[in-house]
């Protein structure tokens, strides 16, 4: 099957001779909902800007949908709506122009074009805002906004960099939803993000990027069977002042009321708690001390960062 | 793209940037009308009856093309370097440069907007002139002719200007410190016969100097200099600077990283 993408040896050098790329390589397959995460500066939204032109590569191939971009770029171009990290539109043009204006440099005719931006404007909640300039919206209404025009042309391939920055639990959680049926309608979507519970809820593949090298390259699921520790907090009705030494289960002590333990994957809790209460500690809550993704992340990135600097001396 | 889809988004550059200068018309339109009419009474009505004659016309008849040109000249210079650098500015160039929109459309968009622009100013002075001279029209085909070509001339360099420009310093210096004294010196308001024969040649290297003459042509039947020579040099000036700006989208000059 046709990749809808395909990144070989992707290298990007700025004119200030930093190496944002070092040789990407990555397969996006049709339908998959993906994830490019890595911490900042570690090159996803270089690599999101040359797949969607707005930066020069130094090297290597990209072909959406097997569309080589250096033999026909406006056709892959057709292929591509983007989302991007900042706000790019004119901010003293209103909604619907915004909205319908991009429909018009894919070539829409002005029918479909109006039809097209009614449908994405109503469906992202932005129809009645539709004659307001943009600048008068909030914060998570212009991110709504270049989602509507990023999909007026119907793209093939959704790429969204940092979609949900800024933007409210609430309305986060609202904006997953809708991509969620964009994806199922069969939209491949490409998604960077720092949110980590966000790639978790909404991705099936996942690449981490750190200095410009793709370190990970693998599914969601695969990615967190190798955490293999989970760290509790624990919430305590009798004071402390010092933590229970429970052998198996090391842990720290926050402050008087709360301390935190680190179980092993698959450990039973039932001797944690016996032991607590042979104590007369009584605990009065629990919970997951961070996103467990995010541990994992943290803990793929630390190494390699470390091998870097290593071999830097 | 086809050839259907090319025209649709050439024409949504165009209404765009129309919509653009029709929307903030206060600064666009109104301005430009009101320092000619200034002109027109002040160089028409009060100090024209002193200076007399030039080139056979009275001060009014011979200073109208001239000063119809001059309004051309910066409203479509002004039009595309305000609106491609504001859209390099707000960063919304990029709906364009995501979209498989051809350079040379995204050129054309442009630069027929800022033309439309300087062609509507010329228009509005036109009809303000008929208040304070009779117009006559001798060569309506030059006329129509050289003063789309200068639009299209200034458009063009206009654009080039925004390319380059980092902010909204660079957008300012061009106009101020070549355009305006190219302007002034180009025939506008003396026939350079009244010049010492060192000046007339070196008025000679002013490209404003032809367009304005070949507009005055047009409308008077008189001129400074040779008419057909400066449609070739206003056509290849225009083939030029659009080559160069065809050059500078394609390599994405200050516009992709």
């Amino acid at each position: 099957m046709t990749a809808a993408l395909s990144i070989r040896n992707l290298h990007k050098q700025y004119d200030n001779g930093f190496e944002a790329l070092k040789g990407i390589d990555l397969d996006v397959q049709p339908g998959d909902f993906f994830a490019l995460l890595g911490p900042n500066g570690a090159g996803k939204s270089t690599t999101i800007g040359i797949i969607c032109s707005l930066v020069r590569k130094t090297a290597g191939q990209i072909a959406i949908f097997g569309t080589d971009i250096d033999r026909n770029f406006s056709l892959a171009k057709q292929y591509i709506g983007v989302v991007p990290q900042e706000f790019n539109f004119n901010q003293f043009e209103k909604v619907i122009d915004i909205v319908k204006t991009q429909a018009g440099y894919f070539g829409l005719p002005p029918k479909l074009a109006a039809e097209r931006t009614e449908k994405y404007l109503r469906q992202l909640g932005l129809w009645e805002k539709r004659h307001q300039r943009s600048r008068m919206l909030s914060g998570g209404m212009k991110r709504r906004l270049m989602i509507a025009r990023a999909l007026v042309h119907e793209p093939r391939l959704l790429v969204l960099d940092e979609p949900t920055a800024g933007v409210d639990i609430e309305l986060r959680r609202s904006m997953w939803q809708f991509l969620k049926a964009i994806n199922a309608s069969g939209t491949t979507i490409i998604l960077t993000t720092h949110y980590l519970e966000e790639a978790e809820s909404l991705c099936r593949n996942v690449a981490i990027i750190d200095q410009g090298k793709i370190i990970h390259n693998t599914s969601i699921k695969q990615l967190l069977r190798q955490l293999n520790k989970e760290v509790f907090v624990l919430d305590t009705r009798e004071a402390l002042t010092e933590m229970p030494t429970i052998e198996g289960y090391p842990g720290q002590l926050i402050d008087e009321h709360s301390f935190e333990v680190e179980v092993v994957k698959g450990k039973s809790l039932n001797k944690l708690f016996a032991n607590l209460s042979e104590r007369d500690i009584h605990v009065t809550s629990m919970r997951n001390k961070a996103n467990r993704l995010e541990e994992l992340f943290v803990s793929l990135v630390e190494p390699h960062r470390n091998e870097t600097a290593e071999a830097q001396l | 793209m086809n050839a259907g889809q090319q025209w649709v988004a050439f024409t949504t550059i165009l209404v765009k940037e129309v919509r653009r200068f029709m929307r903030i018309w206060q600064q666009t339109l109104l301005p430009p009308a009101i320092t000619i009419a200034l002109y027109f009474v002040i160089f028409g009505k009060l100090i024209g009856p002193r200076i007399g004659e030039m080139s056979g016309f009275t001060y009014i008849e011979f200073v109208v093309p001239g000063l119809i040109m001059m309004s051309v000249i910066t409203n479509a210079y002004g039009n595309v370097v305000s609106s491609f650098f504001g859209t390099k500015f707000q960063r919304s160039i990029e709906e364009l440069l995501v979209s498989p929109v051809p350079n040379y459309i995204i050129l054309l968009g442009y630069v027929i907007g800022g033309v439309a622009r300087g062609l509507a100013v010329g228009v509005i002075v036109t009809l303000l002139s008929l208040f304070f001279t009779d117009l006559q029209v001798s060569h309506l085909g030059v006329t129509v002719a050289i003063v789309f070509l200068t639009a299209v001339l200034f458009a063009l360099a206009g654009f080039i200007n925004a390319v380059f420009a980092n902010s909204f310093d660079d957008i300012s210096i061009i106009p101020t410190f070549v355009l305006t004294p190219l302007t002034y010196l180009g025939g506008v308001f003396y026939s350079i016969s009244m010049l010492p024969p060192f000046w007339q040649a070196v008025s000679l290297a002013n490209p404003v100097l032809y367009m304005v003459n070949t507009f005055r042509y047009g409308l008077l039947g008189v001129s400074d200099i040779n008419v057909a020579w400066a449609f070739v040099m206003v056509t290849g000036f225009c083939a030029l600077l659009f080559f160069f700006s065809l050059f500078l989208l394609e390599r994405g000059k200050r516009l992709r990283s």
